[in-house]
């Protein structure tokens, strides 16, 4: 499905602030596989995200999606068959477009934008029956622009503006973060119940190795960009949540550098 | 005040209005700060000028106007997307290239249209209209501006242009070019400002190289104006907004003038308009012209967020 072979990307290449965020990347992603991605901050899992949906060219290495070698697609290009979700609820969103304009932008995600009608009236059908799923009675304000809702709501609408157009793919960039417990884990709920319906390839970045680890089929942990564990299977379900900063420890030499991780594994749950 | 001196701010207002139109679209809607749109004003004037005084009909000088004016957006827009020239300057080196192109155009400084047919010599001689004729075809001419402006917004691609300078990135993942959006925005708004120009030329019967002097600015202040007083609540709000703003300037500056402000301290008092209006930050925040503050304020609101979170 995805496939990435000997991925390498450098920001600032030659100059003070050279920085080599992805070193020799090669992962494999089945059909239908969830994999959750954790590492410390600065690992490299947003540039690894940006780099499969184009966002950054790279140095060296391939992307292949359903084999077809798409390294030098632009983003917009692939973006037919990528569903991002951004970690700044801001980010994902039309802030000056009402809730269902910003559902047409996805629905048309990947087709030509023509001068057709924005948005027709099965769509708005379409949306309201998709909104009331999310149950945060977003339906009933369909032309509310999208600056007046709150963080969760905005990012519980970006995730059902990725997934309205079924992508091939699924990249989730700390989706959660920014946003309170509930409202988290309203979202995460929300994006399982999505992933699953559509059965979607999901790479999902998270903080929460908790989380990381109930999540999914796979679970990756990247430091100094490369891929330092990957783990799946029954070995995934014995692994705990002081198992991975154990891990951690072991194959990078240092201490899981993010307070945030500490904080969540102590709670054992968000 | 007349009653004349008021019909005549209404006539300007609506006449100026394409151009304040314009001007919404690239600051507001595209988000691009666009210093075309003096030149392409200009442009609109000595086109339409010239077609007319060559013989050709005035509807149809219009219409070469707008295809000129969306050329012009065209250059800024390519300068910018393949180039990688930053938005401001982009807008500068075409209005700086223009000003010789416009000269060439009309072949001297100025052009006279005292003694030729336009359109509102015609609109003049319509008995029935009495002395409104100038006023309602400006009132024509916008509104068909505004009715087709919305409906395009609304397509597919109007909305691409909108998210466009909404969220950049956003609308990018969702597989839109973005360059292209930006080429079509600034075409578009472009077209509108020499449409006006062109209506002015024939407004006032004459076109004249400086005439777009300060285009800007003067729809800055009427889109400020507009959107504080009728507000931008939709999409259709936000157009009338912008000619209703575009009316009243024109009011104030009539007003100003009947006060006894010498013609030439306009420009100054335009620009003051601006100033103070952006100085509150609550009517900055509010009318969000995002496109004229520096980037630092916007970067450091939301790497502070990153940050925090
Ligand atoms: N656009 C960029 N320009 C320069 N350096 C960058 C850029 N994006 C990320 N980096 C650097 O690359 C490294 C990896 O960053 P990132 O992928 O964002 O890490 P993570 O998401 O794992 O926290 C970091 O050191 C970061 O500073
Ligand atoms: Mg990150």
């Amino acid at each position: 499905m995805l496939q990435l072979v000997n991925v390498a990307k450098t920001f600032n290449p030659g100059g003070v602030n050279e920085k080599a965020a992805l070193r020799e990347i090669t992962l494999h992603v089945k059909e239908g596989e969830v994999v959750t991605i954790i590492g410390s901050n600065g690992a490299g899992k947003s540039t690894l995200l940006n780099v499969i949906a184009g966002v950054y060219e790279i140095e060296a290495g391939k992307v292949l999606l359903d084999s077809q070698d798409i390294t030098r697609w632009p983003e917009h290009i692939r973006a037919a068959w990528i569903g991002r979700v951004f970690q700044d609820p801001l980010k994902g969103t039309a802030a000056s477009m009402t809730i269902e304009e910003n559902l047409a932008l996805a629905l048309r995600r990947g087709r030509p934008r023509r001068l057709h009608r924005g948005i027709t009236p099965s769509e708005r059908q379409l949306f309201k029956e998709q909104l009331a799923l999310l149950g945060l009675g977003l339906e009933e304000r369909m032309t509310t622009r999208v600056g007046l809702l709150s963080g969760g709501q905005r990012q519980a609408l970006t995730v059902l503006m990725a997934t309205i157009a079924t992508p091939k793919l699924l990249l989730l960039d700390e989706h959660t973060a920014a946003l309170d417990p509930r409202t988290a884990r309203t979202v995460v709920e929300l994006t399982e119940k999505i992933i699953a319906r559509h059965r979607l390839t999901t790479l999902m970045v998270t903080h929460n190795l908790e989380q990381a680890l109930r999540t999914g089929n796979r679970t990756i942990m990247m430091h100094e960009g490369r891929i330092i564990l990957d783990l799946s299977g029954p070995e995934r379900a014995r692994t705990t949540v002081a198992d991975l900063l154990k891990m951690f420890e072991k194959a990078s030499g240092s201490a899981f550098a993010d307070d945030r991780v500490l904080l969540t594994g102590n709670q054992g749950s968000l | 005040m007349s009653l004349n001196v008021w019909l005549g701010a209404l006539e300007q207002g609506l006449l100026w209005g394409a151009m304040v139109v314009g001007v919404y679209m690239t600051f507001r809607v595209l988000d691009y700060p666009d210093l075309t749109i003096d030149s392409a004003f200009t442009m609109g004037a000595a086109v339409a000028a010239k077609f007319i005084l060559s013989g050709y009909n005035p509807w149809l000088s219009l219409v070469v106007a707008i295809l000129c004016g969306a050329l012009a957006g065209l250059i800024t827009g390519l300068l910018h997307t393949r180039l990688r020239v930053a938005p401001l300057l982009s807008g500068i080196l075409t209005m700086i290239a223009l000003y010789s192109i416009n000269l060439r155009i009309m072949g001297q400084a100025n052009l006279s249209l005292l003694r030729v047919e336009t359109i509102f010599t015609w609109a003049k001689g319509l008995p029935a209209l009495g002395p409104f004729g100038p006023a309602l075809l400006g009132l024509l001419v916008v509104a068909l501006v505004l009715i087709i402006l919305h409906l395009f917004l609304k397509t597919e691609l109007g909305m691409g242009i909108r998210a466009t300078g909404d969220n950049e990135q956003m609308i990018r993942s969702l597989g839109v070019n973005t360059s292209t959006m930006k080429l079509v925005g600034l075409a578009i708004a472009n077209a509108l400002v020499a449409l006006s120009g062109g209506l002015v030329a024939q407004y006032q019967g004459f076109a004249d190289i400086g005439m777009g002097i300060g285009m800007i600015i003067a729809g800055l202040a009427s889109v400020i104006i507009g959107e504080a007083l009728v507000g931008s609540q939709t999409l259709f709000r936000a157009l009338l907004a912008a000619v209703t703003g575009s009316i009243i300037y024109r009011a104030v500056i009539s007003l100003v003038l009947q006060l006894g402000l010498p013609p030439t301290d306009l420009k100054l008092l335009t620009s003051l308009i601006v100033v103070i209006a952006m100085s509150f930050p609550l009517v900055r925040q509010r009318l969000g012209l995002r496109a004229l503050r520096l980037r630092s304020e916007q970067g450091a609101a939301t790497g502070q967020r990153s940050q925090d979170l």
